[in-house]
């Protein structure tokens, strides 16, 4: 291979690449829209308008937002040890246990502000314990975590079924879902923060859930790079050789960081049951666990990669709901194409054109070509 | 012989569920044997059963819509080969994306081109296959036993049926007894020797990764067009996660993958027909946690506590030729 190794300065780096590796994902996704019989530009402004046409539709995009912030940065921590965590979709959904019973137990007692930080905990920990097991298993019995967290989204798919079913349902009734929380286990609404810049959120579940986000993505960002953990952490998922070498107990790190994981995706519960149905109800998740993944590998597993990623994704939830319905044909289902195609060059092919725009950014510019040089000499 | 009757509906509808499970445990094998991890499966076989849907419908011929399968399963296959092979990407991330794009596009593409809520229209006899009575199984029906057996069990089965239990020994034959069989699984145990010895490992791996993409292929094939008539969205249901767990069950050996296959697939012949059957001893099961224990077992045996899995050394690693 005569591609040239000089690093990429970091605008090419983390811009550059994921914005081409972008391009091309919805390059492709715009001939499935031609082949479907509609113009993919038409689609386009759709989407665009129906993300952010009115205040009520970027509440909207903003709730996707916020529930694709936490499922990405769990993929994302794992992602620095060197783990990958395909089950947030599963953990989302046992966490939605710690949500549902914080509210059911002090919803008429309590006042939100109380049974909020409770069910944060509530969420944090059932979340936790299910990657928790994978985790354990893989760094005490060797199994691996990628096929362990498969397993553990089918059986928590299983589990929640019997749950709803069996315990939250209340009597009588026919819908698998828990009763309807009281003012306690409703999440309030940010109007206030949409009125700022005049827009009205009407009915949009633009909830309080979205500053937790924020504030998880910033205290992942203090973690994976502030923080004594947070170097163990990386230094596992650069180098498990190192890692051990320099004494650090891998087996702590890996339980660790999948409970991490694990509670960050769990604390996406919060957002649909607290915010938006103020119940739980079956499959709330809706495939919010796999869409980390996109929004992992997109972001670069960075935080300030992740939120801009998450809103991506977010626009494509609210604006894709807005395509089907100016053009049937082409349904929410798209979207699934977009994330598969985003995850397929973003993450599988990340590397498809990293040597084209290296020799092209390195011959654009006259400083990196001469450090490229005297390393070549 | 009314208990005797049950058993042979059971074990019938045992074998029916089990086919697509060891036709697409047998893909993953051959992949992975090969050291290129799989979990596209479910995308390839879901895929497959479209394009076999697709075809089988407009020729009215369940041949080209076998052949649509195929083609389909190993464009899909080359595509996840290109990233993990070529351009040395990730091969989970590979598989996941797969699985998205696939599960998407038959929706998208379906309903565009039938306008029947993601399904293809239902095949009529001509595009399906058919089920195979073997010589003389309407003539010893009702011989005790034996006769019960042959008609019952072993008669009457899709060609693709089958085809998925031949494949099997012949799978073994072609992985232990030939020597593209023991090059690919040198390949995924130590590829650097299989380069030493003049042997392009690219290639190898190229050619493991179509012989999955065959498999699955009918896999997805008997899907819609032996199980069911068309296809209809998202009908692997999870399959394909089955089949990645039966192949880990087996330790990734082609005999003990029909057993495994044989123990899924019964598992869920048996919560269909006993939802809600109270055992003696234990009481009722929740039908929820029989579907759930595929994958609890593949769990427990991931873990060690049932003997031990060990997945092929350079499973998952892409390889280079020189640094």
């Amino acid at each position: 291979m005569s591609v040239p190794h000089a690093k990429l300065p970091a605008w090419a780096e983390y811009g550059l690449i994921p914005l081409v590796n972008l391009a091309v994902a919805f390059l492709i996704s715009g001939l499935v829209v031609l082949i479907v019989g509609e113009s993919p530009l038409e689609a386009a402004y759709h989407m665009i308008n129906g993300a952010f046409g009115r205040g009520e539709y970027i509440g909207f995009t903003l709730y996707y937002t916020t529930t694709f912030i936490f499922t990405g940065l769990a993929v994302a921590v794992a992602f620095h040890a060197g783990l990958f965590n395909i089950g947030g979709e599963g953990q989302a959904y046992v966490g939605g246990i710690g949500v549902a019973l914080a509210c059911l137990a002090l919803d008429r007692t309590l006042p939100w502000y109380l049974v909020f930080p409770i069910a944060i905990l509530g969420a944090a920990f059932f979340g936790a314990l299910w990657a928790m097991i994978p985790g354990w298993l893989q760094a005490k019995r060797g199994s691996h975590i990628v096929i362990t967290t498969i397993m553990f989204n089918f059986i928590a798919a299983s589990l929640m079924n019997y749950l709803l079913n069996k315990v939250f349902k209340p009597l009588g009734s026919m819908s698998l879902e828990t009763r309807t929380f009281e003012a306690g286990g409703q999440l309030p609404k940010l109007d206030w923060l949409m009125s700022i810049f005049g827009l009205s959120v009407g009915n949009a579940p633009f909830n309080i859930s979205f500053l937790l986000a924020l504030v998880a993505a910033f205290g992942v960002w203090v973690l994976i790079w502030r923080t004594k953990l947070g170097y163990e952490m990386r230094t596992m998922g650069h180098s498990p050789a190192a890692a051990r070498y320099a004494g650090i107990k891998e087996a702590k790190i890996i339980v660790i960081t999948m409970m991490i994981s694990g509670g960050l995706a769990g604390m996406m519960a919060l957002n649909p049951i607290m915010g938006e149905q103020f119940r739980m109800q079956l499959e709330f998740v809706q495939g919010a666990g796999f869409v980390g993944i996109a929004v992992a590998l997109m972001g670069r597993s960075h935080p300030a990669g992740i939120i801009p990623a998450a809103l991506l994704f977010g626009m494509l939830y609210q604006g894709g709901a807005e395509i089907s319905f100016e053009m049937p044909s082409i349904s929410r289902d798209m979207i699934v194409i977009i994330q598969g195609l985003v995850i397929l060059f973003a993450g599988a092919l990340e590397h498809m054109f990293r040597p084209a725009i290296t020799r092209l950014v390195i011959g654009l510019s006259p400083k990196t070509r001469d450090v490229a040089a005297t390393k070549g000499a | 012989m009314d208990f005797f009757q049950v058993f042979i509906e059971l074990a019938q509808s045992t074998v029916r569920l089990s086919t697509p499970l060891i036709l697409a445990a047998l893909a993953g094998l051959f992949t992975e044997r090969a050291g290129v991890f799989d979990i596209g499966l479910e995308g390839k076989m879901l895929g497959a059963a479209f394009a076999a849907g697709c075809v089988a419908y407009i020729t009215q011929s369940v041949y080209m819509g076998l052949l649509a399968a195929i083609l389909v399963s190993v464009l899909l296959s080359l595509v996840h080969g290109y990233a993990s092979i070529t351009q040395r990407g990730s091969q989970i991330v590979s598989g996941v994306a797969i699985n998205f794009v696939v599960a998407g596009s038959t929706v998208i593409l379906g309903e565009a081109w039938f306008r029947q809520g993601g399904r293809t229209p239902a095949l009529s006899e001509s595009g399906r296959f058919g089920a195979i009575q073997l010589p003389f199984a309407d003539a010893v029906r009702d011989v005790p036993i034996l006769g019960q057996i042959y008609s019952g069990l072993l008669s009457g089965h899709s060609p693709l049926t089958y085809l998925a239990f031949l494949m099997v020994p012949a799978s073994w034959w072609i992985l232990y007894r030939t020597r593209f069989g023991l090059r690919l699984r040198a390949v995924g145990e130590n590829p650097g020797a299989v380069d030493t010895a003049g042997i392009s490992v690219i290639w190898l791996r190229y050619r493991a990764v179509i012989c999955c993409g065959i498999l699955c292929g009918i896999a997805g094939a008997y899907l819609s067009l032996s199980a069911g008539a068309g296809f209809t969205k998202g009908m692997t249901a999870g399959k394909g996660y089955i089949a990645l767990a039966a192949l880990i069950f087996a330790k990734w050996r082609p005999k003990n993958i029909l057993f495994a296959c044989l123990l899924f697939g019964f598992l869920d012949a048996f919560a269909i027909r006993y939802q809600g059957f109270a055992f003696p001893l234990i009481g009722k099961v929740p039908v929820q946690l029989m579907q759930a224990l595929p994958y609890i077992l593949t769990v427990i045996l991931l873990a060690g506590f049932i003997g031990k899995a060990i997945p092929p050394k350079a499973g998952g690693v892409p390889y280079v030729k020189e640094r």
